[in-house]
């Protein structure tokens, strides 16, 4: 009994601290808002909001609520977040493998990359791909058409959109794909540890993937056209295109400036990663004989990669909080949509700062949990 | 960098609303904000982070326009000297909060008077400084002269947090045309953003669109177009629950479009105190105890229009000189035939 009770109590005594702290802050915010007059309240969440946004991932006007707003700058963020997050890990594993490469060039290269772009303020970086690299670019009727259709301008990125038939199709056989690949390495594993035999189960994979949507063109009557951005005129001197699918400016900067300088610190990760894993690990793989990738895939990689995933997790949710610069560039984020118009429309400051901190936290608990959960997955397994 | 102090300003200011005590006084007739302002001896003034003719700092960071005339006429009618007046520079999304949170008292900040304003979020709008209304801006080059040439996919720049952003909504609604808004954040974005061929307009209140005009590279190759499409009354505001100080700042204002209907100036204030008007020896303290209702001595508005000069001279000096707005349109006092018309002080 006095053993548990002393170990109940620091704890007890810290419960009761963090309640009385956090009563406190209730209790002082509440009798300070009823003096000056100010309503506390979530109600206004499913008002109509009556101010419009560039651009949506969702069905979105002023006609909708100021949930839905918030809705549309959540899924702004997430958008920026998750693109930021590809490219800065695909940029970020070139550059670290490559400070490594013994070529003079490319590791000079590399390291030059990374001393410059995460020595740089993030926020100044974020203004000069916008008012700086993306002015530069043409007005919509001046812009040089890419391939015919891509056309890069100073109000976005125009592509061509999509249009398809039996889309439905084309799907199932993507998931069809996906699971008889999933089968195929099941069994390529099976056979390999009775009977010692090698499938080329990559050749299989890609093959599988691309002829069984192949099949779906060619006989399920899946059909697919293009809607290719055209030049339309407003004014005399004023053009926009037209049709097809429009990437904002405002996205295009924020997600390059997020990435060039994220990826810096996921190839010190990379490089860092590769680095600890000893030398002779390498050099005893060699010698019984498994080939230069094998030695990468199946020696090298998995234990560089419990050196690099932590550090690397740090630097997904850095990324994930720093897109909240967006304001800074009109890009229709969290901060900007919620935390800035809708704050100022309503006057909810303290609810809407409460959200949106909320908000902030479920993001980076989500990418903390996973990235932990592929920790472990890849951990030594102790037996 | 400044992006960051301006949200910790914010933030601070919120914070505060979480920590502060609160002490009742005893003596809640006397209005607190004014017994801390004298008891600090400066005025705490929220204005714009630099907006030509209403409110802009210059080099020497020395403020300079009609909305900062108001603040000075509250410092030179309670303090007695209109240079005691710490401006706290605000963006369009912190104003409010710094207001209610009590970093400043008095927000003099081209602000908009609208009822959800006013009745929600513990404001008290005082009067109006100026009537504006909602405009666009656009390159001369586009051949464009009227609202009514604008077609659907046109992108506008403007700014967050405002009226402007509503208004737009229902500008471009009522008329059927599809829009992009590209909102930014602070002023300065936004012109850069438009001027350099982002957008294909610029809105905002037309007073904004006059004065941002002289930050462009080539202010001449864009015009403002003649349609308004909202009202726009700008006007200081205070903290709701104060209604002495409340007072305080409403007939500082007024007393300045008082004296210009009575062609009382800085120069001729003093003299006028054997004028035969009663009305003009009221306002230049000579006769009857107006500022004893709100526990000021009797010279407080003669302070304000010596030191600050009347509503016609502050805008001479800071919108018409500058070529902002030569013509004061609806701001004329309404005996010449502008809408500009205040209770009588007495």
């Amino acid at each position: 009994m006095n053993f548990k009770l002393k170990d109940l109590g620091p704890q007890l005594i810290t419960v009761i601290v963090v309640v009385l702290i956090f009563g406190f802050f209730t209790y002082n915010a509440q009798i300070n808002m009823e003096n000056r007059g100010i309503d506390f309240g979530y109600g206004f969440l499913s008002q109509e909001s009556s101010f419009d946004v560039q651009f949506s991932l969702i069905e979105y006007d002023g006609s909708h609520s100021y949930f839905r707003a918030y809705l549309v700058g959540l899924l702004n963020t997430i958008l920026v977040s998750v693109i930021g997050i590809i490219i800065a890990t695909i940029l970020g594993v070139i550059v670290g493998v490559a400070r490594l490469s013994p070529n003079y060039l490319i590791n000079k290269f590399a390291a030059y990359y990374v001393e410059f772009f995460r020595n740089i303020p993030l926020l100044l970086q974020i203004f000069f791909w916008y008012f700086a690299a993306l002015r530069a670019l043409p007005l919509p009727q001046d812009a040089e058409a890419i391939f015919g259709v891509f056309f890069l301008t100073i109000k976005g990125l125009y592509v061509p959109a999509f249009i398809w038939e039996n889309f439905n199709i084309f799907f199932y056989s993507i998931v069809a794909a996906i699971i008889a690949i999933v089968v195929i390495r099941i069994h390529a594993k099976k056979l390999q540890e009775s009977q010692g035999k090698q499938l080329p189960v990559f050749f299989i994979s890609i093959g599988l993937i691309f002829i069984l949507p192949l099949l779906s063109f060619l006989v399920g009557g899946v059909n697919l056209s293009f809607e290719i951005p055209k030049l339309k005129q407003l004014a005399a001197t004023s053009y926009v295109y037209d049709g097809g699918l429009s990437l904002p400016p405002e996205l295009i900067a924020l997600t390059l400036s997020l990435s060039l300088y994220t990826a810096t610190f996921i190839a010190e990760c990379v490089r860092a990663g590769i680095q600890g894993v000893g030398k002779g690990q390498k050099e005893a793989a060699a010698s019984i004989g498994l080939t230069p990738n094998q030695v990468l895939k199946l020696v090298i990689m998995p234990q560089a990669l419990r050196i690099i995933i932590p550090p690397t997790t740090n630097q997904y949710l850095n990324l994930t909080k720093n897109s909240s610069l967006a304001a800074a560039i009109a890009y229709p984020d969290l901060v900007l949509v919620f935390a800035g118009t809708a704050l100022m429309q309503t006057g909810k400051a303290i609810e809407i700062v409460s959200i949106t901190m909320f908000t902030y936290l479920s993001l980076s608990i989500s990418i903390s949990i996973l990235m932990n959960w592929y920790n472990k997955r890849i951990a030594i397994q102790e037996k | 960098m400044f992006k960051y102090l301006k949200q910790l300003t914010s933030l601070v200011a919120m914070v505060a609303v979480l920590f502060t005590f609160t002490t009742e006084s005893m003596a809640a007739k006397k209005s607190k904000t004014l017994k801390n302002t004298q008891k600090k001896g400066f005025v705490r003034c929220g204005v714009s982070q630099g907006l030509p003719g209403f409110s802009n700092a210059d080099a020497a960071g020395n403020w300079t326009g009609v909305d900062v005339d108001v603040c000075r006429a509250v410092a030179a009618a309670v303090l007695g000297d209109a240079n005691k007046v710490k401006f706290t520079p605000l963006s369009a999304k912190e104003r409010f909060t710094a207001l209610t949170s009590g970093e400043i008292d008095i927000l003099s900040r081209n602000t908009t008077w609208t009822l959800s304003r006013d009745a929600d979020i513990g404001l008290t709008f005082v009067g109006v400084n100026f009537y504006d209304g909602q405009g666009f801006m656009v390159r001369k080059s586009s051949g464009i002269t009227s609202v009514n040439q604008f077609k659907n996919g046109i992108s506008a720049c403007t700014n967050i947090g405002t009226t402007t952003e509503l208004n737009m909504r229902d500008f471009f609604n009522s008329k059927g045309i599809s829009y992009e808004p590209v909102a930014f954040e602070k002023a300065d974005e936004v012109v850069a953003a438009y001027d350099s061929g982002r957008c294909d307009t610029y809105t905002t209140d037309k007073s904004g669109l006059a004065a941002q005009r002289t930050k462009m590279s080539n202010p001449d190759e864009h015009i403002v177009l003649p349609e308004t499409i909202s009202k726009e009354p700008l006007g200081p505001v205070v903290r709701q629950g104060d209604s002495v100080w409340e007072d305080i700042v409403r007939w500082s204002l007024n007393a300045m479009i008082e004296a210009e209907e009575y062609g009382i100036t800085s120069a001729n204030a003093d003299s006028m105190k054997t004028s035969e008007n009663p009305a003009i020896k009221r306002l230049v303290g000579a006769e009857g105890e107006l500022g004893a209702a709100f526990g000021l001595d009797n010279e407080w508005s003669l302070r304000i229009i010596k030191q600050v000069g009347n509503y016609g001279e502050s805008y001479k000096r800071n919108i018409a000189d500058t070529g902002i707005l030569p013509d004061r349109g609806p701001n004329q006092l309404w005996t010449k035939g502008g809408i500009l018309y205040v209770p009588p002080a007495r």
